[in-house]
């Protein structure tokens, strides 16, 4: 592989423009829906727009324009829909916090009922809204198989009410409620859940983790959610630089990263069961991952905690052996 | 045809001729008879294309009622009591966005201490939701009220609550003559929402509103709810011209010289009994629409009269109690004296017996501003004085019950 000239430099990842036009990304389509159209609120470099872009589009696309989606309150709610602005350019409902899976449970339902199962349903939410006080909305829409894809994008707090914690807090990152600070600064370990496995543990027909950093892989899996009915759950790892202390412009290096360090295992699963996952090409130790960003801080420097991310990188270790993501493991 | 029915069988078949097309139920005592009369129907194939989904929580029934009637289903549902509460969020929530869900409330008693029966706790305590909120006096009007809660909610575009009394009216056999599929299609016909979520014609529905508009939108959203009092007004005459049965915002008022016992609910048949056999001396006033407020009703209703008694069904600890406070409103300036009666809390029989002590106290001049009908003074006496002795934290129920079952008969710890 030497001397080929990448375009995404240390990515290992083809630019689009090589591809096949058919394989190219929905997003390098003119034509492409633009479902959420520029000029909204969110901030530099945001990971949830950048994925949200993607998601949404891709969906339209597998749909052919036959799609409603439903918001969870958050930040993708607030910076896309200041009254009397919107930047959507589909259908879409908003109605509150932990009920979006309800609400588009509903809206398919309604579909079914009035004979317009042509049109298709997108859910969406962020950490919280999914994990937490969403969960149970979610764990019905799933046990029930109601026909829709929810899309959780998760930047791991609460971000728009200010960086708390939440159920997907990774441990010993520093939020506004699990501040760096005492033994065990920032979050504690043994604490949050694995949505995604909580998700393959209803047997739903497709759970998929996906990256901002592999938006193609990303993509994809939106249209194999598509091609399917049921209940479907994907989770995307979106960097918040706001909450995270990162720089906008790393965005999509971190989501590299963490894929590579094994702290998020990139994966689909079928009907409960791991079908695929996305091999480790460069493995990286989490220190790579967790430096650039200022919630990490505390575990750096002369006062640094080494010990703590030793066992972050325990964690990634175990992701690693239970998914068989290195390249030695394939 | 009159049939022996049972108020939520007569429910559900109503409900089922107003052709709902999505269903989401969660079970909780004393609605259940209905959604479970709905589901089987549905699952039988007897409503068409009618989704019943089982969600996990009240929570997500209201929830999965919003986005269905944002999709263009006409969408009902059924709860009391806790259920109500907990969807409190999705209530308010589908006032605001406009959406015309209709909803049966079994009213029952909020905990703790917990208490499955009948009062007006729960649906009082969401009056400021934006709901329309109509209230059954017997099963007859149970039945009646539901076509209109339909053809109500999709003319005004606001989401209706039907109260019906938990187990007096709910599990309450009584002949009722359920209103055939052509009347409820005269005056309900097929939903066309005004706003739907749909590809051809994208629009955002649920935008974020700051300071610069949010007054003016619940403004509006007053003006639309009390738009319900004319729109009903009209729905119930040609409804009444068909089947014959004339509801109205109040119920006609059983006249009165002096005093009028204002009232709502299942309580009003023993309450007129009552006030019938005063040969004139008290008389009746019955809401049945209770949001909005009749004020214009109410007030031309108590006109003439010196002392007003409300029969609270609720009550608002640390103040007084929701009805006597809207109808102070409504005679503010006239000189009628008001008195709050609460009786009938977690389901206590309010008995023609009571009813005649209290009109009795009150000939005498002697019913208070608050009264609690039937309050054993005894045991509640006792439990002050052992308070005042020894003051501790905790719920008082243990010390209550330990004075009011008698020992052997079950204790509470």
């Amino acid at each position: 592989m030497t001397g080929v000239k990448f375009y995404q430099v240390g990515s290992r990842a083809v630019g689009n423009r090589l591809l096949p036009l058919a394989e190219r990304s929905v997003q390098a389509d003119p034509e492409r829906r633009n479902s959420l159209n520029s000029g909204h609120r969110a901030c530099q470099g945001c990971g949830e727009a950048l994925a949200a872009r993607y998601v949404v589009d891709a969906a339209v696309r597998a749909t052919a324009g036959r799609l409603v989606a439903v918001n969870a309150t958050g930040c993708l709610e607030v910076f896309s829909t200041p009254f009397p602005e919107s930047s959507w350019q589909l259908p879409w409902l908003h109605s509150l916090f932990a009920n979006a899976a309800s609400t588009a449970s509903g809206v398919a339902a309604a579909l079914h009922a009035t004979g317009r199962e042509d049109i298709r349903v997108l859910a969406q939410g962020g950490d919280g809204g999914t994990v937490d006080i969403g969960l149970a909305c979610l764990s019905g829409m799933f046990e029930r198989n109601d026909d829709v894809l929810y899309v959780c994008y998760d930047n791991q707090a609460y971000m728009n009410t200010g960086v708390q914690r939440s159920g997907a807090t990774p441990p010993t990152a520093r939020t506004a409620t699990s501040e760096a600070v005492g033994a065990e600064p920032g979050n504690r370990f043994g604490t949050g859940k694995d949505m995604p496995r909580i998700a393959m543990a209803h047997d739903i027909p497709y759970v998929a983790t996906a990256t901002v950093a592999e938006l193609h892989d990303l993509e994809a899996k939106v249209f194999t959610a598509m091609s399917m009915h049921g209940a479907r759950y994907l989770h995307v790892f979106s960097p918040c630089p706001l909450g995270w202390g990162s720089l906008p412009a790393d965005s999509v290096r971190l989501a590299r990263l963490v894929q590579r360090s094994g702290l998020f295992p990139v994966f689909e699963a079928r009907d409960g069961t791991v079908t695929a996952a996305m091999p480790i090409r460069a493995r990286v130790p989490v220190e790579e991952y967790l430096r650039p960003q200022r919630r990490f801080a505390h575990l750096f420097g002369a006062d640094g905690r080494p010990d703590l991310i030793a066992r972050l990188q325990e964690l990634a270790d175990r992701n690693i052996a239970r998914y068989g993501i290195t390249e030695e493991q394939r | 045809m009159r049939e022996q029915l049972e108020g939520s069988q007569a429910i559900a078949r109503t409900v089922a001729r107003c052709r709902p097309e999505v269903v989401p139920a969660y079970p909780i005592t004393p609605q259940t008879h209905i959604v479970e009369a709905l589901g089987k129907m549905a699952k039988a194939g007897e409503l068409g294309r009618c989704q019943f989904v089982t969600v996990e929580s009240e929570f997500a029934a209201m929830s999965a009622a919003i986005g269905a009637s944002a999709a263009g289903a006409r969408s009902y549902t059924a709860t009391a009591s806790q259920g109500l509460l907990y969807m409190a969020e999705a209530l308010f929530n589908a006032a605001g966005l406009g959406l015309p869900v209709v909803m049966t409330v079994a009213n029952r008693a909020i905990g703790a201490p917990i208490n499955i029966w009948n009062d007006h706790s729960d649906a009082m305590s969401q009056r400021d939701c934006g709901w329309v909120q109509l209230y059954a006096a017997d099963n007859q009007d149970a039945v009646d009220l539901h076509p209109l809660a339909f053809a109500l909610a999709e003319r005004i575009s606001v989401p209706v609550m039907v109260c019906v009394d938990g187990f007096v009216l709910t599990h309450a056999f009584e002949p009722l003559e359920l209103p055939s599929a052509a009347d409820i299609e005269a005056v309900l016909p097929g939903y066309e929402p005004r706003q739907v979520l749909d590809p051809d014609e994208p629009v955002t529905i649920g935008a974020m509103v700051g300071p610069e508009a949010f007054t003016e939108v619940r403004f509006l959203a007053d003006r639309q709810l009390r738009g319900a009092d004319p729109a009903f007004a009209e729905l119930a005459r040609g409804y009444g011209e068909r089947t014959g049965r004339l509801l109205a915002a109040v119920r006609p008022p059983v006249p009165a010289a002096h005093t009028v016992v204002v009232a709502l609910g299942s309580v009003l048949g023993t309450l007129e009994e009552v006030a019938s056999a005063t040969d004139g001396a008290v008389g009746v006033l019955g809401l049945v629409m209770y949001r909005p407020f009749p004020a214009d009703a109410v007030r031309a209703a108590l006109r003439d009269a010196d002392h007003v008694i409300v029969l609270e069904r609720a009550f608002s600890p640390g103040a007084s109690a929701p009805v006597t406070a809207d109808v102070r409103a409504a005679l503010a300036g006239t000189q009628a004296r008001i008195s709050t009666v609460v009786c009938g809390l977690g389901g206590r029989p309010v008995t023609r017996a009571a009813l005649h002590d209290l009109l009795a106290t009150a000939d005498r001049g002697e019913l208070g501003e608050v009264t609690f009908l039937d309050l054993n003074d005894d045991v509640v006496g006792r439990e002050l004085y052992r308070q005042q002795q020894a003051p501790r934290t905790g719920p008082t129920a243990a010390n209550l019950l330990r004075d009011v079952v008698p020992a052997g008969r079950g204790s509470v710890r």
